[in-house]
């Protein structure tokens, strides 16, 4: 389809301002609610056009051929905060830097700190399941979603789950949207668990030899010393001349120095606390630092496996930028590497029973590898007919299984 | 059921575990919900996963509907099978098969029941976190088809956040393996849609769990309060200090006094309008700390008294009554409507006032027990089902208490499931479209829709899209 007919039938539909085209000249719709982006997918679906989706173009494929470009970014609003509840309702191009901000006010706290810039629309953190280090204390991004509306590939609003902290009512589709990379559907609205922003907040600075670093992780969680974060990051991702673990505590003030107390008495780290000043800068800086390369990925392997893994991560890759969370065993690499490399690391990962996911890639390494690359036996069928339920004319352009059956 | 089924079945399992005639199928016509009553087919007990795949495969054949069942304390008649269907009781498959202390997981077969595992892995200082409060009988199994809670889920999370891994049999008799070792999902997040799928996605046959370490430091306070508002007040402020306890739960005055008056006694004061119990765990400098807010927050809020302990009999005397809280009431009548519903916690107050409402106008006996901490309720109604006025009347009562608290924004379950006890109230959370979004991943697991059918997903109330997409 010519992009002048996709612009104008989309003009035609959301008005001259819904409408504008990409550096490339395709057409990108700005939908301003869910009824509207639902009306997009609708008219795409029935003119058989491709879509993809955009939040603030860094995490999903901006760069995947397609008919026209979705972008989220007019849906920005907080809908609503309830402080007494701890819940709040979020369109889903927001960027996080603005509901952090927005809830800081009434001494709330998202407790996500996923890679990659602050102003990352909270739709990509859910649509990837990209969590940081705060995974360690917090869970993964699937913990903090109550419930969201998406807008499915032919253009319906499928509501899942509430607003409320505990809720069993039917199946549970906000789990299938986390880390779904948009395969079933665009996520219009967030509906997000909040906590009470914590009374103190530190940071501590371990240097030594990974393997010592990750020895001592392991003390620590035996000892029951729990961090919110407890993150290992290479030299290169922490700009330091060795391997970094830090340590970060929330909570109140006498809890924290009490694990403060005990970090230092166990194995012989040397502990450096990080001045309250520059504990936001530190985290926002190694969160940037997975956008240091083209592509990222992540492998989520048992506690003990951390350094085979990252052994085998500079093995076959590089060593480069790697943030590996040393009690979650949740390991992020970004860096560069050839399309048969990455399928061979995935080869290995997968006969130790590791997962590793494509988090983001130029749309080549996306399509050839897919998010997911090959599914274990029987579950390739149900995804697809998943797939094939949210988006029956397959117009939501996502590579979860890549082009090759690996 | 043919008697050729019924040969082939015992040609699986053994003719020992094939249940068919109608007295040996009594015991499987119910769940714990009263008002369900059903006689299955046939009742057939597998002893392990070959055989649970041999019988979905001779079902697949014959086309013949099933409902998995672990020990039959479901509170929503998901585990209650029609005269069509066969039941398939999971509850000789209650092996653990591996603990790894290291990495802190064990693998189990479904039958597992829930306090056994918790026991097995304490001398390791390890336990299994989600703690129903039919946890001494109910299976993991059913825990996983259900996403089970208990009171220890304010802090820790319910049952999908402590599965990483199962080994699931679909209704076609084929076999996958969802999530990893470790937990992040292996593709989609399938453990995540398959927890809590009622029995209607496949028959788990092998659960990876995650354990937790035992915290070595434990305060349990109990403090009473004059109004169920102030109890109220200080739960929302507890939780608006940053404290998130272990366990926040709380008893309404007509639950204490049920509890007083039985065997269960556990001297909680019988005047209170609202008893709290407030558990803190961790390391015990934080705990202490914690415990000096806590108490200020009760205190400010109105408790007229606070009792606190650390030792594991003094914390066991304050939770006895909230533990055996079920059991007290049970001594009040003959049957008990144990509800569940959600709502915000901000609207605590205003929803007790309506379920005593509600309670007055029905003239019914509820007590409530709930986690307050997470404002899921627990109504519970004392009847007698041989008396149809009265039946009826439990029935319009807990319609009009789900009505408030979907009107205050909640959920018509928090942990109890939907099964086919509350069926009817899925239109009133989810609109036509969503119920069929529901159905299709239904389908997408079961396409013949043979797996407990008929429950959670009201069909009528779908919008069946393929045909409304050529219509369109």
């Amino acid at each position: 389809m010519s992009n002048k007919v996709v612009h104008a039938r989309l003009r035609a539909l959301l008005g001259t301002s819904g409408v504008e085209r990409d550096p490339a000249g395709l057409p990108r719709a700005i939908p301003e609610s869910a009824d509207a982006l639902a009306l997009v997918c609708r008219l795409a679906h029935e003119e058989g056009w491709k879509i993809r989706i955009e939040g603030q173009g860094t995490w999903l494929a901006g760069d995947a051929p397609v008919d026209l470009a979705v972008s989220t970014r007019a849906l920005d609003q907080v809908v609503s905060v309830s402080p007494a509840d701890l819940v709040a309702t979020v369109q889903a191009g927001t960027p996080l830097e603005n509901l952090r901000r927005r809830l800081a006010d009434d001494g709330m706290w998202l407790a996500l700190d996923p890679p990659g810039r602050p102003e990352r629309s909270i739709g990509s953190i859910a649509a990837t399941g990209t969590a940081g280090p705060l995974r360690h204390g917090f869970g993964p991004v699937r913990d903090h979603l109550l419930g969201c509306t998406i807008a499915t590939g032919d253009g319906r609003l499928v509501k899942a789950g509430g607003r409320v902290v505990k809720n069993v009512a039917g199946y549970d589709l906000t789990k299938l949207q986390v880390g779904g990379f948009g395969g079933f559907g665009i996520i219009a609205e967030l509906h997000l668990r909040l906590r009470a922003m914590p009374r103190a907040d530190v940071t501590l600075l371990a240097r030594a030899s990974r393997d010592t670093l990750t020895s001592t992780a392991r003390d620590l969680m035996g000892a029951q010393v729990v961090p919110v974060a407890l993150e290992l990051l290479s030299p290169a991702l922490a700009a330091e001349s060795e391997w970094v673990l830090a340590a970060r505590f929330v909570g109140t003030g006498a809890a924290v120095q009490g694990d403060v107390r005990r970090l230092g008495s166990i194995g012989d780290l040397a502990w450096q606390p990080l001045p309250a000043e520059r504990t936001a800068s530190f985290w926002s800086v190694v969160a940037r630092g997975i956008l240091g390369g083209p592509i990222t990925l992540r492998l989520g392997v048992l506690g003990n496996g951390v350094d085979d893994t990252i052994d085998l991560l500079a093995h076959d890759l590089d060593e480069g930028l790697v943030s590996a969370g040393a009690g979650s065993g949740m390991i992020r690499w970004t860096g560069d590497a050839p399309i048969e490399r990455l399928r061979a690391l995935r080869r290995v990962a997968a006969s130790r029973e590791i997962p590793m996911t494509l988090e983001r890639a130029p749309w080549p390494v996306r399509l050839a590898l897919g998010h997911f690359g090959a599914y274990r036996e029987g579950v390739g069928q149900i995804v697809g007919r998943l797939r094939d339920s949210f988006d029956p004319g397959q117009c939501l352009r996502v590579a979860l299984e890549g082009a090759t059956g690996e | 059921m043919t008697p050729s089924l019924v040969a082939a079945l015992e040609r699986i399992v053994g003719p020992r575990w094939v249940r068919h005639r109608r007295a040996e199928l009594k015991t499987y016509t119910m769940d714990g919900l009263p008002t369900r009553e059903s006689y299955p087919g046939l009742v057939v007990m597998p002893g392990n996963a070959e055989e649970v795949r041999e019988i979905l495969r001779l079902l697949h054949l014959v086309d013949v509907p099933f409902v998995a069942r672990g020990a039959g304390t479901g509170l929503s008649g998901g585990a209650v099978a029609d005269p069509e269907a066969v039941l398939i009781a999971l509850t000789r498959m209650n092996r653990i098969l591996r603990i790894d202390p290291v990495l802190r997981r064990a693998v189990l077969q479904p039958g597992v029941v829930n306090a056994r595992l918790s026991e097995a892995v304490e001398p390791l200082g390890l336990h299994y976190v989600p703690d129903p409060s039919s946890q001494a009988a109910c299976t993991v199994g059913g825990n996983v088809a259900e996403n089970a809670g208990g009171p220890h889920c304010l802090k820790y999370g319910v049952t999908t956040n402590h599965i990483v891994q199962l080994e699931v049999v679909l209704a076609d008799a084929s076999v996958v393996r969802l999530g990893s070792p470790q937990g992040d999902p292996w593709g989609p997040d399938l453990v995540g849609l398959f927890v809590g799928s009622e029995g209607m996605f496949g028959i788990v046959t092998e659960i990876t769990v995650r354990l937790e370490p035992i915290p070595p430091s434990v305060r349990t306070m109990l403090a009473d309060f004059a109004t169920v508002r102030g109890a109220s007040e200080a739960v929302s402020g507890i939780i608006a200090a940053g404290i998130v306890p272990a366990a926040l739960e709380m008893m309404d005055r007509a639950c204490v006094a049920a509890v007083e008056a039985s065997i269960y006694a556990a001297g909680y004061p019988t005047d209170a309008a609202a008893v709290l119990l407030v558990e803190l765990d961790g390391q015990s400098d934080a705990v202490e700390g914690e415990a000096a807010t806590v108490e200020s927050i009760l205190r400010g809020a109105g408790a007229r008294e606070v009792r606190s302990a650390s030792s594991p009999a003094d914390r066991a005397r304050l939770w006895q009554g909230r533990k055996k809280a079920f059991g007290a009431m049970g001594r009040i009548a003959p049957d008990l409507a144990v509800q569940d519903a959600v709502v915000p916690r901000s609207a605590l107050p205003d929803i007790m006032d309506r379920i005593e409402e509600i309670r007055a106008r029905h003239r019914l006996s509820i007590s409530n027990v709930f986690h307050a901490g997470d404002g899921n309720l627990h109504p519970n109604i004392s009847f007698d089902r041989r008396d149809p006025d009265l039946t009826h009347r439990v029935h319009l009562a807990c319609r009009e208490i789900m009505a408030a608290c979907v009107a205050a924004g909640g959920s018509i379950t928090g942990e109890h499931g939907v099964g086919s006890d509350k069926i009817d109230y899925m239109p009133w959370i989810f609109d036509a479209e969503t119920l069929g979004a529901m159905r299709a991943v239904r389908c997408a697991f079961d396409p013949a829709e043979r797996a407990n059918p008929g429950k959670v997903v009201p069909l009528h109330a779908c919008r069946e899209w393929r045909a409304a997409r050529g219509a369109r």
